[in-house]
């Protein structure tokens, strides 16, 4: 294998056809069917896989039908979502989401970054799952950095990881309540969630965005008296998930507009690259803590919750449930927290204690050597991916040997949820995209980066 | 941990002592190379993502593929096996170019789309090449290592200076 044999007159046509211009949806007076195909996003690929352009109804426009532009800021879309849609009556025909409005080059900056200010970084993508960026970016540098991280920082990580799953749903609760009309829910999920942020504070000192998981280890310990205040928050979230249940599951509005809407299959699913509870809700029982267990999920007890149609109302329960067995693990964190230290002791990674710098100057220039120039990552390129509340989350880092990543890239769940946002909606109602929005639920710090 | 799959010829298999495998496909057998793996197992296709190797051409890669200044790496994940695997391909230098996996995993398409966006790669086969992320009417690949960060104008100066 030698000189790469390239197919170069390919390339000019490769490049003409590819254009820099309009994401936008045009009319159908106005569309050719090639157009169209392309337009189809989703929801052909998947029929078939193969793009027929003339299996879409392309026969003459009727006056029914038009497009609307929904977003960017629509407040059912939970962000700067923009979504194209072409509607015939009440019912949607085409959609294509456009996104890029909150896309902030954090690849790019990640580059101008040390690995010890990389975290800042990170837990700003997906907002409302901080933990999980965090983490996966350290168990990326740590392992690229072959350090060993103590029990105890694991364990902290864990539960650190499941309290920010919970808080992540009970938001996810609060908004899809909010799309419903139940705005009383959309109060009591962000009610219990300021529990979770004030725990949070106490730890790390921030409420969101912590930078409390780090490479190698966490920030800062426990705060004492954490046991009481974890018992305390899984007994009353514990208790109010079933107040939710009450409030929502058998509420006939809500099921009406639940159950049975914008289903998915399996198939489709794993063809289109879906992770997390939109998987899980066709009944492929894929988790990573429990497939490709990491950290130390392989020491704990709990289940997978799986659905079976694949439709809102699927993926509504899945939440609801992993919210318990996410307090299943936390109680377990609970007993099972091994006492030691909190990051490790390798002195590349982590600066000498606060102690030793007022009396040593060796500490001191280790400290500053720490915080300006930042740890050596040998070079190589690795890829680590965790479950977050949305999916699975992974971070590709490739080092050259320096301080800082040669690049980041984050593989965002909410990314490729979006892909099934133009199948799920395909024949629905225009209500319905409410609906399916909010449980694919989204992010777009993530979505943009 | 390897695997049993037959590959075409040209594509090569590392297994690291981390525990992950990267297979280095040859460009002209990426997409035969990426659909053996489909075929056995891999359903899943989670990322398409992009590097310029512009300042490291001389980087670790086994014997016999020749470094491009672009690469493309696809994170393959099968659920039936819990089984990762990562591809890389040369992409090429001044106008790289592969193949898009769009006709094994529909789930690439937007990925491949934000590789367009932020790199320039073309992908051979895609549906609808757009920019994703950026804003329609701009200029050059954002991601790439000779596309300048940028600086905030500062007022009361001679005045802003370039992107």
């Amino acid at each position: 294998m030698s000189e790469h044999v390239r197919n170069v007159e390919r390339l000019d046509a490769l490049a003409a056809e590819t254009h820099e211009g309009a994401q936008e949806l045009r009319p159908r007076s106005e569309t050719m069917p090639d157009d169209l195909g392309k337009e189809m996003g989703a929801v052909l690929r998947v029929q078939g896989l193969n793009l027929d352009p003339t299996s879409i109804d392309v026969e003459t426009p009727s006056d029914e039908r038009m497009i609307i532009n929904m977003g960017p800021s629509h407040p059912s879309t939970h962000g700067v979502l923009r979504l194209m849609l072409e509607l015939d009556g009440e019912y949607v025909l085409r959609t294509k989401p456009v996104i890029g409005y909150l896309h902030t080059g954090m690849e790019k900056t990640a580059e101008t970054l040390s690995y010890v200010q990389g975290g800042t970084n990170v837990t700003r993508m997906d907002y409302l799952s901080p933990i999980g960026n965090e983490t996966v970016f350290a168990l990326a540098v740590e392992k690229l950095l072959g350090v060993e991280v103590p029990e105890r920082a694991t364990w902290i990580r864990m539960m650190f990881n499941e309290l920010n799953r919970i808080s992540s749903h009970l938001v996810w609760m609060a908004t899809n309540g909010m799309d419903l009309g139940s705005s009383s829910m959309m109060i009591y999920g962000l009610r219990e969630r300021e529990l979770i942020l004030a725990f949070y504070e106490k730890t790390a000192g921030l409420r969101m965005n912590l930078n409390y998981v780090r490479p190698g280890g966490v920030a800062a310990d426990l705060p004492d008296g954490w046991e009481d205040d974890i018992e305390i928050l899984c007994d009353t979230i514990y208790q109010r998930t079933f107040e939710y249940d009450e409030l929502l599951t058998g509420q006939p509005i809500f099921r009406q507009r639940m159950i049975g809407v914008a289903p998915i299959t399996a198939e489709e699913a794993l063809a289109l690259g879906l992770t997390g509870p939109l998987l899980r809700s066709t009944g492929v029982e894929w988790d990573l803590r429990k497939s490709m267990p990491y950290l130390a999920y392989d020491q704990v007890e709990f289940d997978v919750i799986v659905g079976t149609y694949g439709d809102n109302f699927d993926r509504y329960a899945i939440r609801l449930h992993e919210m318990r067995e996410s307090i299943r693990i936390i109680r377990q964190c609970l007993q099972k927290m091994p006492s030691g230290d909190y990051r490790t002791q390798d002195p590349k990674v982590t600066p000498p204690p606060r102690a030793r710098i007022g009396e040593s100057m060796e500490a001191l220039i280790h400290h500053f050597k720490l915080f300006t120039e930042g740890f050596h990552v040998p070079a190589g390129e690795t890829y680590v991916g965790i479950e977050s509340p949305r999916g699975e989350i992974g971070c590709y880092i490739v080092s050259d040997g320096g301080p800082k990543p040669y690049r980041m890239h984050t593989r965002a769940p909410s990314f490729t949820n979006l892909q099934a946002v133009p199948l799920l909606m395909r024949g629905g109602t225009m209500s319905d995209t409410v609906t399916v929005i909010s449980t694919v639920d989204p992010v777009m710090g993530e979505v943009d980066r | 941990m390897t695997f049993d799959i037959a590959l075409p010829e040209s594509a090569q298999t590392v297994a690291r002592d981390n525990g992950d495998v990267v297979v280095f496909a040859h460009p002209n057998d990426y997409l035969a190379t990426v659909a053996a793996l489909r075929d056995n197992g891999f359903e899943m296709c989670l990322d398409v993502c992009g590097v310029d190797y512009l300042e490291h051409f001389d980087r670790e890669l086994p014997e016999g593929v020749v470094g491009t200044r672009f690469e493309v790496v696809v994170q393959l994940l099968s659920v039936s096996r819990a089984q990762r695997v990562r591809v890389r391909v040369q992409a090429g230098n001044d106008n790289p170019f592969v193949d898009s996996l769009f006709s094994l995993y529909p789930g690439a398409e937007a990925p491949e789309r934000e590789v367009f966006d932020m790199f320039g790669v073309l992908f051979d086969g895609h549906p609808d090449l757009t920019r994703i992320l950026m804003p329609e009417d701009w200029e050059g690949h954002p991601l790439r290592k000779d596309f300048s960060v940028g600086r905030v104008p500062v007022q009361f100066k001679d005045g802003p200076g370039p992107r």
